[in-house]
């Protein structure tokens, strides 16, 4: 065996692989398919027409037009939206781990991070993005935003940076599932609910949460402070002017806590049962 | 292959011991010191009563679990840490449940089982012609998963944790819940192989026959300890195999009986 051929298998190569087999699974329940992928369209819509009906009524809110409130919610959700398609089979784990299922992931000679976020993958979950991209592609349309390299490129790493940034919320919400099997509902709230908060302008939750949120979660940093800066509005929290481009470092940051935080429960993890 | 690789025993544990420990009852030891060394080619029979340890110390074996404290060396990896790159040494049956992909056919598992695997083709195709063979996978090779029944589930199984060409074999019970003629057929299977490519096999069941017909090597645990490790015959000497397991797995020392 030569030294080359004795690696495993690329994490990412191995993931690309396991999505194509547990695709291929899904559409065989073809008609469900389909209907699951309209419904997860539809459903991201409601929050959409949410926004648009209360600006029916009022010009700005918080001081944010319905274009700019559409910017912030278009990058949120497209960040969001793309980390749910890539890593929302971590939301599985639970059950693997208590079923023992989990234990047949670590026999494996791939990464255990990139089978987990394979795991069940389904195409319905390319349903979430199409009304992220039409919404952000109006707003970009419609924003008087005199636009540059470093705006455009401040942009694209919104998404990017929201991204990762997801990903890695994601697997710290897969490590709760080592800690306490039944957390994953708890964990949700962190996801789901962060997702929630920031797709609409910060300020509206008033200043402690505003902080918290930026702090304590750094979900802040996937649209509200680099978007400030596309938008060219002033912080409403008056925060230093250098947080508008913290996102990638805010990204690698907590990823690279993701990342140690699962190798930390691998090493740590228990099995179950027989 | 150097020479220290084959002297050396392809399973080697000394004092591995896994505790428990949880905040809301005292530690538990399911795993209390055991040494154990297996020489490659050997088929060992691992048994015990239930919740005697043998899950455990096949999980710490494989790299599931970590070990509270003991040598192993597995292959000449360790475990827990060298996990991944240990995986395609070993192959691991479960016999309560299965590797394959439920709602796809067989051989779509074992096509991407190739990949992840990172088998050569030629090497790929053999083993998959010997295996539909040995086992005759043929007539539901393209049938779901679903849709197979224990017997023809387990055969596939099998070839899937195989079709690497693992030098060790973990199997956990692989025959629980087969009819008479799958059971005599996946035995007569892992003899031949385990004649034929020198594969080491360690073994976990409840049946005895599994024992009787397979395993030259016993290794009994009880509690987490070693109780017995010997040859089949000396543990059966001239009595009947099912009784001196029964006297076994109650704690009853065999040593007066044998000496």
């Amino acid at each position: 065996m030569t030294e080359a051929d004795d690696k495993p298998l690329w994490g990412p190569a191995a993931y690309l692989l396991l999505v194509r087999i547990w695709m291929r699974a899904a559409s065989q329940y073809r008609v469900s398919l389909v209907l699951t992928t309209l419904a997860q369209f539809f459903t991201t819509c409601l929050d959409l027409i949410a926004i648009l009906v209360i600006y029916t009524h009022v010009q700005t809110i918080a001081g944010f037009t319905l274009p700019e409130t559409l910017y912030l919610y278009g990058t949120t959700r497209l960040a969001f939206a793309l980390s749910d398609v890539v890593a929302s089979g971590v939301e599985n784990l639970a059950t693997m781990i208590r079923l023992g299922n989990f234990d047949l992931v670590l026999i494996r000679p791939v990464s255990s991070l990139a089978q987990v976020l394979a795991d069940q993958f389904t195409p319905k979950r390319f349903g979430k993005l199409l009304t992220p991209i039409l919404t952000l592609g109006w707003a970009l349309h419609a924003l008087p935003v005199h636009w540059t390299v470093l705006k455009g490129a401040v942009c694209v790493g919104t998404v990017l940076c929201g991204f990762a940034l997801y990903c890695a919320l994601w697997v710290l919400t897969g490590c709760v599932s080592f800690i306490a099997v039944d957390a994953q509902e708890v964990a949700n709230s962190f996801t789901y609910g962060s997702e929630n908060a920031t797709e609409y302008p910060l300020n509206i939750f008033g200043r402690p949460l505003g902080l918290a949120l930026t702090f304590v979660l750094p979900v802040a940093f996937v649209t509200w402070q680099p978007s400030l800066y596309v938008l060219g509005h002033s912080d409403p929290f008056g925060l230093p002017g250098f947080l508008r481009f913290a996102s990638p470092p805010a990204a690698a940051l907590l990823s690279g806590l993701a990342a140690l935080a699962w190798r930390a429960c691998i090493r740590h993890y228990r099995s179950t049962g027989s | 292959m150097t020479l220290s690789s084959i002297t050396e025993p392809i399973i080697l544990a000394e004092g591995l011991t896994k505790t428990f420990s949880s905040r809301k009852s005292a530690p538990f030891t399911a795993v209390d010191g055991i040494d154990l060394r297996v020489a490659a080619g050997e088929l060992v029979g691992y048994i015990g009563p239930n919740g005697a340890g043998k899950s455990t110390t096949i999980k710490m074996l494989t790299g599931i679990l970590s070990p509270s404290s003991g040598l192993l060396r597995v292959a000449g990896y360790e475990p827990q840490r060298e996990r991944v790159r240990l995986a395609r040494q070993i192959g691991v049956v479960f016999g309560q449940r299965t590797t394959l992909w439920w709602d796809l056919p067989l051989k779509d598992s074992f096509t991407l089982l190739q990949r992840l695997y990172k088998i050569p083709p030629s090497r790929y195709a053999a083993n998959l012609a010997y295996y539909t063979e040995a086992l005759d996978l043929g007539p539901f090779l393209d049938k779901p998963v679903r849709q197979l029944s224990l017997g023809q589930r387990m055969r596939g199984d099998i070839t899937a944790a195989l079709l690497h060409d693992p030098a060790v074999v973990y199997l956990d019970e692989p025959t629980i819940g087969l009819d008479v003629v799958s059971k005599h057929a996946v035995r007569e299977f892992l003899s031949d192989l385990n004649r034929r490519t020198g594969t080491t096999i360690l073994l976990t069941t409840h049946d005895i026959a599994d024992i009787e017909r397979l395993c030259s090597r016993v290794v009994a645990i009880d509690h987490g300890r070693v109780t017995y490790d010997g040859s089949l015959a000396d543990l059966r000497a001239d009595r009947d195999l099912e009784t001196v397991v029964r006297e076994l797995y109650l704690g009853r020392s065999l040593v007066d009986t044998t000496e």
